[in-house]
């Protein structure tokens, strides 16, 4: 008997009151990201591209905090600027993502009628594409690889998932009653979508664009990891680790700190939004 | 049911349509003419009369989508200019390593994830359940090639099995020990992505069953826990599980490209990524029209299992 009333429900608060330290732990290692990859320039860091052959995969010390790699370039100044490459795949792609499938999305969801089938049905076929690997046919043969094609490939290839998302969140908002209230008063359809709709899908939107931003820089890593992003000596974490692959055994710092830096990245969009999802209790629609 | 499935099946055509004309698309994406970009400028009047006839280049755009789609209905996706072989073969060599992989990956996560999703299921925001949810948090901002790498890093370099290259790959046919051997560090590492995924899905979907009331009757019925947790309650969430294991294809090659391409291992991932590295376009185009018209095939046959399953999903 005691263990049935152990595992009686009522578990799991529906709605977490606070968003708590590490949230703000995350915001601020996230803002510091951002910081750093703008204002790298700025910073009193060495050229990332200066190879100095006096110290050649160098552990860490006081004069390359995070040492250097085989060619005796700074792994802290390449690490910071490597950031600016992901951070801008990340922004931009998700720009686009959410430029194209948020008022497709909204609207569709807002007008029904044929307009919602048509584009419903569209996107459910691109959905059912494998999108990594049409990312990868696209950008292998779309050459020459630049960072603003691989902004776009990934950034067109969101589109159909964001899409689903803000329709259904939408969805969801449309039939509320106060949208009734604000179509019987007669609010232009445009004020309807950006005063009523559009704040109401926030919460969602951007929990949602931190988890998107997370999954296209986790794309853009594994393809810079294959050799298909920005081309060497630019640095990005990807590609960092991918050139360190041959001396990792002599010299592992040179995969770590940016494997690091990468997943400190990911864990915080990662929380944040996963923080700000249970926060706003958006439970009820999927993502 | 029968009209769910043929509406998936008009459907399924209707994408693979569309896959191929995308994959045959992307020869026109190349730079200026195609025939000089695939066989170099030093290309020779016989290779590039064979590619003409191969792609139709010499027709209309429209004429050229039916040329090639021929051809490749027949089996024929053209011979690469730089190793002489076709396509075809090659990609036949290399697919049973992706399958393998996949095949091993996946028993890996179900049997680590069904388990543990079950037990913290069982008594959720306990320590292991806040453990196993933290440790799956952290795990799902590691993406694949860094858990490969660092494995590589941690296992193999202090063992002494590092990048082999692909020539010493053996198949699992000609001595399975060997070929168990090398595919564990990259079977791991897709195993962890998808282990992550299953047990969160299933963690919280087992969450939600357990709070209906038909568990509540089965509990006061008197039967027993373990009856409870796989009869009752694992049925009805296994439902999501298999669906997101559907899903979960997609990423799962892509997670296995990253894995060959380190490892050197053979696969179709090695072999897209060495093409693109040697500009072999119609070698990469042949692997991309295979993979993804194979992982919506895979995608087809979840969704027709999940139909199985769960018989309402065919009747909405």
């Amino acid at each position: 008997m005691s263990d049935l009333l152990d595992q009686s429900p009522g578990i799991e608060p529906l709605r977490e009151q606070r968003l708590g330290p590490l949230f703000w732990i995350c915001v601020g290692w996230l803002t510091l990201n951002v910081l750093g990859a703008i204002f790298a320039n700025v910073l009193p860091l060495v050229n990332p591209l200066y190879q100095n052959y006096i110290v050649i995969n160098a552990g860490p010390s006081l004069h390359h905090l995070f040492g250097t790699d085989d060619l005796g370039r700074d792994i802290l100044s390449r690490v910071v600027f490597g950031s600016r490459v992901s951070l801008a795949v990340g922004s931009g792609a998700m720009l686009i993502g959410f430029g194209i499938g948020m008022p497709l999305g909204m609207l569709a969801a807002y007008r029904r009628g044929r307009l919602d089938s048509i584009l419903t049905a569209v996107m459910y076929v691109l959905l059912a594409f494998p999108a990594i690997i049409a990312v990868i046919a696209v950008i292998s043969f779309w050459t020459p690889r630049t960072l603003v094609k691989i902004i776009v490939v990934i950034g067109l290839a969101s589109v159909p998932l964001v899409y689903r998302v803000i329709r259904s969140a939408t969805l969801a908002v449309a039939t509320k009653d106060y949208v009734t209230a604000a179509k019987v008063q007669g609010s232009t359809d445009r004020r309807i979508l950006f005063r009523e709709l559009l704040p109401n899908i926030a919460p969602i939107a951007v929990s949602f664009l931190l988890i998107g931003v997370a999954t296209v820089v986790t794309l853009e890593g594994a393809l810079a990891f294959l050799g298909l992003s920005v081309n060497p000596p630019t640095p990005s974490w990807g590609n960092m680790i991918n050139e360190s692959r041959t001396v990792m055994a002599q010299n592992p710092w040179l995969v770590i700190f940016p494997s690091l830096a990468l997943c400190l990245f990911l864990l915080c969009l990662n929380f944040i939004g996963d923080r700000l999802r249970s926060y706003f209790d958006v439970t009820e629609v999927k993502l | 049911m029968l009209r769910y499935v043929l509406r998936r099946l008009v459907m399924l055509v209707g994408i693979v349509f569309i896959i191929s004309v995308g994959s045959f698309y992307l020869i026109h994406l190349l730079p200026g003419d195609p025939a000089t970009v695939i066989l170099g400028t030093g290309a020779s009047p016989a290779n590039r009369a064979i590619l003409y006839k191969q792609l139709g280049l010499n027709k209309p755009i429209i004429e050229q989508y039916f040329v090639w789609i021929g051809n490749v209905l027949h089996g024929n996706l053209g011979t690469s200019f730089i190793s002489q072989t076709s396509v075809a073969s090659t990609i036949r060599a290399a697919y049973p390593i992706d399958l393998e992989l996949i095949f091993l990956s996946q028993v890996l996560a179900f049997a680590a994830a069904i388990p543990l999703a079950m037990r913290s299921a069982r008594k959720p925001n306990g320590l292991l359940d806040r453990l196993l949810s933290a440790g799956s948090f952290t795990l799902l901002s590691i993406p694949p090639f860094i858990v490969i790498v660092l494995l590589v890093l941690i296992v193999s370099i202090k063992l002494g099995i590092a990048n082999t290259g692909p020539s010493s790959f053996v198949s699992f046919a000609s001595n399975w020990r060997v070929n168990l051997t090398s595919l564990a560090l990259p079977s791991i590492t897709l195993a962890t992505a998808s282990f992550v995924l299953y047990f969160r899905v299933l963690r919280s979907d087992m969450i939600a069953t357990l709070q209906e009331e038909f568990i509540t009757m089965a509990r006061s019925k008197g039967l027993s826990q373990r009856r409870i947790m796989w009869r009752h309650a694992f049925r009805p969430s296994s439902v999501a599980l298999l669906g997101t294991a559907g899903v979960n294809i997609g990423g799962l090659l892509a997670g296995g490209f990253v894995v060959q391409y380190l490892l050197g291992i053979p696969g179709l991932g090695y072999t897209l990524i060495s093409a693109i590295a040697s500009s072999d376009y119609l070698l990469v185009q042949g692997i991309v029209l295979v993979v993804s018209v194979g992982v919506v095939l895979i995608n087809f046959f979840f969704d027709f299992l999940t139909s199985l399953v769960d018989p309402r999903i065919s009747r909405e």
